[in-house]
């Protein structure tokens, strides 16, 4: 079928703009994803999967700016000892990056795969997001698939003493970036994966995450706060048997962000958590869009979103649960919900579920509210000041989704991250 | 202590005058106790008072210490010295009941430019005032009210009490939803507190509360008014009585 003439126009001046890296045998995965790409086109703003958020400045054949923002925060993570895997602009620095040598996981850079043979990355890139194109288009994780320039292939076989930390740092005003990393968790194998930083003026980043029977990987990422940064991700998570995996998203600012998260339990008892908790001011836009599929007996889905929004900042929640003919005993949970610090803020969400067996518990719900006139007035007449009373309340608003992360060294550093924004911005 | 002279308050959004020129004076060291018809105004008293939103004073004065009052934000009337045990203690998910209890004594303290309780020492303070309530660990890390029983939040707002040690202590109905066993421990609690420079306002319906505070000036508040002041003996005419005979009277 024939796109659209607009979409057609825009999908071609975009591709104008990318060359697709000579990168040996992901050559063929990066040709098929080019081919979707042609087929789907670029999202565009008739898109129903896009009816909440414009995708022209993630899209544009334009070179996206963005000033650099420079913070006297400390360092997000930086007392903890872990694998620092460093991305400038999205180029891999050997430099700045530890020795990729750690007990219980193999790390490459994906352009290695080929050299070094290494089979399950041949047969992972590519593959989770080909199947996260149904029901649902995403056309911009198969633009990723295809032009991403750079990227790790992590390869979890055992239990890592120390997380493994992406760290994307943000140097050029113009860089326009596309990471695409794979991992894969080997039955029984456990591993944290930690994500923050900026990352460049646009951003657009895809993980396929292929968990085997009894493996766990927890996530936890700080989106960067560069105000004009723009960025489009997406996570693709396969769970086997038994699995886990809890991804944690933090956002602080940034002028627009979808993220976008694919998962698929396959395996019998698995268990997929995802959580998110953004805090924004201003123009900023932030969209969550979830995806969750229950293909297998006896599994548990969580999704719990939180966004506080001040001073006409849009929040989007598109959310939903599928549950398969035969995934009986499925236990699925979602609640999306906002604060709004006043009346120029606004929060979308869509929940849906879709089930097709019969044995299930699922519920969702979505709010939309502000700070409780009661509960701030409880804590002033105790002498709490306004301000901290409203800090308080609003920390306690998104307790529910930091406390989703289950270390606590990294719950609190993320705490202190949104103590910082409050301070600021209360 | 606490002076209130010809208050009138109204509520902000209707047309509707609640308290119609209350006059009350709290000495320093007395318990003074307001009994009263439902709706005849004691919440919205204590609301006034305290520094609650929706109220508009449109005549009259309060003071405490001869510090206006009513100019003041409710955090600096807490600071000043002013506590209200809520009638309806309000439940907040997500802030633990110890973090919120340091957070109030060191805003206190910080405003009265005293410094800050230090973390060991403020714990032990807590513990031993959370045990003579009869309060546990586990409530103390539990969210502030949520999950609580009503005879557990009107505990906890006398450890609150406790804590902060203000000048004025205004309770709005403590008793209700008590046990036998827990009026008296917060009786105790209160009565642990009585102190010569510390004055109380103890609202309450029933006699029972006073057999254990006992109260040096009993007052009538009807239909935004306090129609009637006495001793200890009026609660005793009121629990037997009923308010007919005293409305009657004064009109
Ligand atoms: N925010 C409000 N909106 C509407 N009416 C109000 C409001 N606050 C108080 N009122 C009214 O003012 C009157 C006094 O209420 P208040 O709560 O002060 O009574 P009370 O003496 O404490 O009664 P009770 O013994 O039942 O606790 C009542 O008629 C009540 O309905
Ligand atoms: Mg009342």
């Amino acid at each position: 079928m024939a796109l659209p003439e607009v979409k057609q126009t825009a999908t071609e001046a975009r591709l104008a703009t990318l060359t697709m890296p000579d990168a040996g045998c992901t050559r063929a995965a990066r040709e098929d994803a080019l081919a979707r790409v042609l087929e789907m086109g670029l999202p565009g703003r008739r898109d129903e999967y896009w009816k909440y958020t414009r995708p022209d400045t993630l899209i544009s054949a334009e070179q996206p700016h963005a000033a650099l923002f420079h913070s006297d925060e400390p360092l997000l993570f930086g007392n903890l000892d872990r694998l620092k895997i460093v991305f400038i602009d999205g180029v891999f620095s050997a430099e700045e990056s530890d020795d990729l040598e750690l007990e219980g996981v193999n790390i490459d850079r994906i352009e290695d795969i080929c050299c070094k043979d290494i089979h399950w990355a041949k047969e992972l890139y590519g593959v989770l997001e080909a199947r996260g194109q149904s029901p649902v288009q995403r056309p911009l994780a198969a633009l990723n698939t295809a032009f991403a320039a750079d990227g790790v292939a992590i390869h979890v076989t055992g239990k890592p003493a120390k997380p493994i930390s992406l760290i994307y740092r943000h140097a050029s005003e113009t860089s326009d970036a596309m990471l695409h990393h794979i991992i894969r968790v080997e039955s029984g194998a456990e591993v944290t994966i930690l994500e923050n930083g900026p990352a460049a003026s646009r951003f657009n980043k895809c993980i396929e995450i292929d968990i085997a029977d009894g493996g766990t990987l927890h996530h936890v990422r700080a989106q960067g706060r560069d105000h004009e940064r723009c960025a489009a991700t997406h996570m693709f998570t396969r769970l086997g048997q038994e699995s886990v995996y809890k991804s944690f998203t933090l956002t602080v600012n940034g002028v627009l962000t979808r993220n976008e998260q694919v998962i698929e339990l396959t395996g019998d008892d698995a268990i997929a958590h995802v959580a998110g908790a953004c805090v924004g001011d201003g123009d900023f836009h932030h969209d969550d869009t979830v995806f969750v599929t229950h293909d297998a007996v006896n599994c548990e889905s969580r999704q719990v979103f939180k966004k506080v929004l001040r001073n006409g900042a849009t929040g989007v929640f598109q959310g939903k649960i599928l549950v398969k003919e035969g995934a009986q005993k499925t236990d699925g949970y979602q609640i999306s919900q906002s604060l709004l610090l006043d009346d120029d803020s606004q929060f979308l969400a869509k929940p849906e579920l879709e089930i097709y067996a019969d044995d299930v518990a699922c519920s969702h719900g979505s709010t939309s509210g502000a700070i409780d006139d009661t509960a701030l007035f409880y804590l002033r007449s105790r002498g709490v000041s306004v301000k901290d009373a409203t800090n308080m309340l609003t920390l306690a608003f998104l307790a529910e989704a930091v406390d989703e992360i289950e270390d606590e060294v990294l719950s609190e550093a993320i705490v202190n991250r949104l103590e910082g924004w409050l301070s600021r911005h209360i | 202590m606490l002076e209130i002279k010809n208050l009138h308050v109204k509520l902000e959004e209707e047309e509707k005058q609640i308290l119609k020129g209350v006059d009350l004076t709290v000495e320093a060291g007395k318990v003074h106790a307001i009994m009263g018809p439902n709706g005849s105004g004691k919440s919205t008293l204590s609301y006034v008072l305290s520094g609650r939103d929706g109220y508009e004073v449109t005549e009259g004065s309060a003071t405490l210490e001869g510090e206006d009052l009513l100019e003041m934000e409710p955090e600096e009337r807490a600071a000043a010295g002013i506590f209200l045990a809520f009638q309806y203690p309000v439940e907040i998910p997500g802030v633990g009941n110890m973090t919120f209890l340091r957070t109030a004594v060191n805003a206190q303290r910080k405003a009265r430019g005293e410094d800050e309780l230090s973390a060991a020492d403020f714990l032990k303070e807590v513990r031993a005032k959370a045990k003579s309530l009869k309060i546990d660990a586990d409530m103390l890390k539990r969210p502030v009210n949520v999950g609580f029983s009503g005879g557990e939040k009107k505990r906890n707002e006398i450890l609150q009490m406790a804590m902060l040690e203000p000048k004025m202590c205004i309770l709005d109905e403590t008793d209700s939803g008590l046990d036998v066993d827990a009026m008296k421990l917060v009786a105790e609690g209160v009565n642990a507190l009585r102190d010569e420079g510390r004055g109380f306002l103890v609202i309450t319906h029933y006699q029972r509360l006073l057999d254990h505070i006992k109260p040096d000036v009993v007052h009538i508040m009807a239909d935004g008014r306090i129609v009637k002041t006495g001793g200890p003996e009026l609660a005793l005419e009121v629990e037997n009585n009923g308010y007919a005979d005293i409305l009657a009277e004064v009109n």
